[in-house]
């Protein structure tokens, strides 16, 4: 019965998407103000019937009901609690549903805290996400529905890949849609605004919470994505430039990109068309996402689901949304006009040298990661783009962004004065090169150490240049020191943001520069009693248990003994687990993580001569690419909680007549 | 200098600056392309001497029930596509998700007349997964073994 009244809700949910997407639109056109209320309240009620489908879902993998072939495909009656649920979008079925469910979440959020949107406005973006929502609504029900019944129940299902079966992973899905789906929102805004053909400093204040909010939570995402494939896939890697992590990188690329050009059009009232752009290309990309995740297209070590007819419905989806709003775009963009001058050396020159040189490195990524889809399709043959070339094209193209990246904050709005910044940022130039020629003599001779060098001068550089921004806005040593800190605190958090998310710049690139050029690894036979000499560390087999019972699995545990210089450091446990539901083996390092570096130690298996087959990596300052990406997300928490976003938000000078004329 | 010509030439700087990062993104592009595209073969196109001799490629199939053979670090096993299998050698790790009749991709370049070695070999998360040629041919055979 719950599964059927899943289903019904979803349904349900179907048609009040269609009526929210259709009649407070016509309200809108023609200003009837009747109309234009049933947005809300629909948005609401669209969101309470996605949830109860998601949670008539849930409860079906909680009761271990079997009759659900969905359930029965991906769950097992003696799984734990804890992935019974997490179960639920751990499959394609589940996760569409939770994709509906967020994108219904994010529009309700508008229903319910966007009073202070005008009317208009509000009501566009509001039948405009329903459109979404309608679509995808639609996928669900005819091509992925979890509510299907199976004739006869089996006993017992197929379980979950016990890949998947990890905290980590279980809260990645839904933080990862959470970004993903939130820039929706401003999708919707976008196309709103070209309805209205009105873009101005306002609009971009209005968007800019919810773009931010999903980029927090995409970063959050990609970074703990990139997390768990450190620490659970076993072999240290933690970026593969795999096509599902493009997937997810290049709404990130784009997100990215769409938060400093809106910075742009409410401060200077300029860049309208290409904010505007930006916000219909990061969606974009997102459902292009979806699409090659989704579909299967491409061969990648995520996809866990292909089905044609699935990626068709989307492809075509990702045709009519791009092509639509692409054609509204053309044709509304000319009225756009930017009324301001625009200086080539100011803040916002700056900012759109890092939005073009964002959108060229956005660009290499898109193309390595469709290349293969158009050379399949024009019988090149079946070609596979490599790490190599995304590390050959997109990190040069990031580079000037690093580097201009404190120079722009220390210029002025406007017009900006390069030499004076030039001038204060002399500091950081030193620090840079300093410690660039000290890593370069410690490094001497081994390879690629001018690279090293290189990479730690450019994230010296930005984290100072931050910091010398930083006490450039609190008047630092030319005032008095309590003054400053008087500043300090009372700088608006959208700077201490920017500053935080920068800095989170700085450490991605010492931990990405850390871990590539700098890690020794180990691959060997070992048995008991034997030591590996690494970086330092001694690492010493001391024993294997094999056949410990776990629930749903028998796992080995290896112990090593870790000393440096004969002080003991520490004890590694790594374990292989062996699941007998799906038959599955997953690996489980053990990893003993400092600031500067970690000890990765992995237990492979065994050899047929009684040793143990073992790998053993240092990899220096890689935790640093993590506290990084977290860094990005507080930084834009911290601009999201900024008072302007809270109180007093800007009222459009015509504030009484909110509808403007629309063709 | 008017403010027409000086908006003007702003504008220029601009467009400048956009065809440099362009150019600049092309030709960094084009260079990575021709050195690391890699080209997809099944066992039987390599057969044929489809794949190329002297630069990497990929080969993907099935691991052929019954022709996995370790020795210590070094592992010996086939990949098939069903018609023809080549006999592959890697020395490394195997990623967990390796097994018998699961789908697998190996990334290296003829060693020998009949042998692949790989510096890589991937698995695949999902147990359904084959590659597009193989599908008719695949099922009949996962429904015989």
């Amino acid at each position: 019965m719950v599964a059927e009244t899943g289903h019904f809700a979803l349904i349900l949910a179907l048609l009040v998407a269609l009526v929210q997407a259709t009649v407070p639109l016509i309200g809108a056109q023609r200003r009837d103000a009747a109309l234009m209320a049933v947005a809300g309240p629909a948005a609401i009620v669209q969101f309470l019937l996605a949830a109860a489908a998601f949670f008539a879902l849930m409860y079906c993998y909680v009761t271990s009901d079997f009759s659900v072939l969905n359930v029965a495909q991906n769950s097992y009656s003696n799984k734990p609690l804890f992935y019974k649920i997490t179960g639920v979008w751990g499959d394609h079925e589940g996760s569409m549903l939770l994709w509906e469910l967020i994108l219904t979440g994010y529009a309700a959020a508008v229903a319910l805290f966007g009073g202070k949107l005008p009317q208009g406005l509000r009501t566009r973006a509001l039948a405009v996400q329903s459109m979404v929502s309608f679509s995808f609504l639609l996928f669900i029900l005819l091509t992925s529905n979890p509510f299907l019944r199976l004739v006869p129940a089996p006993l017992n299902g197929q379980g979950l890949n016990p890949l998947l079966e990890d905290p980590g992973l279980a809260f990645h899905p839904p933080i990862l849609y959470l970004g993903y789906v939130g820039f929706s929102m401003a999708f919707s805004f976008a196309i709103a605004a070209l309805i209205e053909g009105k873009v101005d400093a306002a609009w971009a204040h209005w968007i800019r919470p919810w773009s931010l909010a999903a980029w927090c939570f995409l970063t959050l995402g990609i970074t703990g994505g990139s997390w768990w494939a450190y620490y659970t896939l076993g072999w240290g890697g933690w970026w593969y430039w795999d096509p599902t992590e493009n997937a997810s990188f290049m709404p990130w690329l784009a997100g990215t990109a769409l938060l400093h050009a809106a910075t742009v059009v409410e401060k200077r009232g300029t860049m309208k068309a290409w904010t505007v752009l930006l916000a219909i290309i990061t969606f974009s990309l997102s459902l292009l996402g979806t699409f090659l995740v989704r579909s299967g297209v491409l061969t990648s070590v995520h996809s866990f689901a292909t089905d044609p007819q699935r990626g068709v419905y989307i492809l075509t989806l990702l045709g009519v949304v791009i092509g639509g709003s692409l054609a509204l775009f053309g044709l509304r963009a000319p009225s756009l006009k930017s009324g301001a001058l625009f200086a080539p050396v100011s803040r916002e020159g700056g900012l759109l040298f890092g939005n073009v040189f964002l959108s060229a490195a956005l660009g290499t990524v898109l193309l390595g990661t469709l290349y293969p889809l158009f050379a399949d399709a024009l019988n090149l043959g079946k070609v596979s783009v490599g790490p190599p070339f995304f590390n050959a094209t997109f990190v040069p193209i990031m580079i000037p962004v690093c580097i201009a990246m404190p120079v722009g904050a220390l210029l002025a709005w406007k017009r900006g004065n390069l030499q004076l910044a030039l001038k204060r940022l002399l500091p950081a130039f030193l620090v840079a090169a300093a410690l660039a020629v000290c890593v370069a003599l410690l490094m001497a001779g081994q390879g690629r150490f001018i690279t090293a060098a290189a990479a730690v001068a450019l994230a010296a550089w930005i984290l100072v240049g931050m910091l010398t921004g930083l006490a450039q806005q609190i008047h630092f040593r030319e005032v008095p020191f309590k003054t400053s800190l008087q500043r300090l605190l009372k700088l608006p958090r959208t700077f201490h943001g920017m500053t935080v998310a920068h800095i989170g710049m700085a450490c991605v690139i010492l931990g990405i520069t850390g871990s590539t050029l700098g890690r020794v690894q180990n691959i060997q036979i070992m048995h008991i009693g034997d030591t590996v000499h690494i970086s330092g560390f001694d690492v010493t087999l001391k024993k294997v248990r094999d056949d410990i019972k776990g629930p749903g699995y028998t796992f080995s545990r290896g112990t090593f003994d870790v000393s440096s210089h004969g002080k003991p450091v520490t004890v590694m446990y790594p374990e292989k687990k062996h699941f007998t539901v799906p038959p599955e083996d997953t690996t489980h390092a053990a990893i003993r993580t400092t600031l500067l570096g970690d000890l990765y130690v992995v237990l492979a298996g065994h050899d047929a001569k009684g040793g143990y087959i073992t790998r053993i990596y240092y990899d220096p300052f890689v935790v640093w690419i993590f506290l990084g990406g977290g860094l990005f997300a507080a930084g834009g928490l911290l601009s999201i909680t900024d008072r302007r976003h809270r109180v007093g938000a800007p009222q459009r000078n015509n504030e009484a007549a909110p509808e403007r004329k629309t063709s | 200098m008017s403010l027409l010509t000086r908006k003007h030439k702003r504008r220029g700087a601009f467009l400048a600056v956009i065809l440099i990062a362009l150019a600049a993104a092309t030709f960094l592009m084009l260079r990575a392309f021709n050195e690391n595209l890699l080209f997809y073969f099944l066992p039987t196109q390599v057969k044929e001497g489809q794949a190329p001799k002297n630069h990497d490629f990929r080969m993907g199939g099935l691991v052929l029930k019954g022709s996995i053979k370790k020795d210590g670090l070094t592992v010996h096993f086939e990949v098939t596509d069903l018609h023809n299998s080549i006999p592959v050698v890697y020395k490394g790790i195997l990623p967990d998700l390796f097994h018998e009749n699961r789908g697998v991709i190996v990334e290296g370049r003829m060693t020998g007349p009949d042998l692949f070695t790989a510096d890589q070999v991937l698995a695949k998360h999902d147990a359904k997964y084959q590659p597009p040629e193989m599908t008719p041919a695949m099922k009949k055979y996962m429904q015989t073994h």
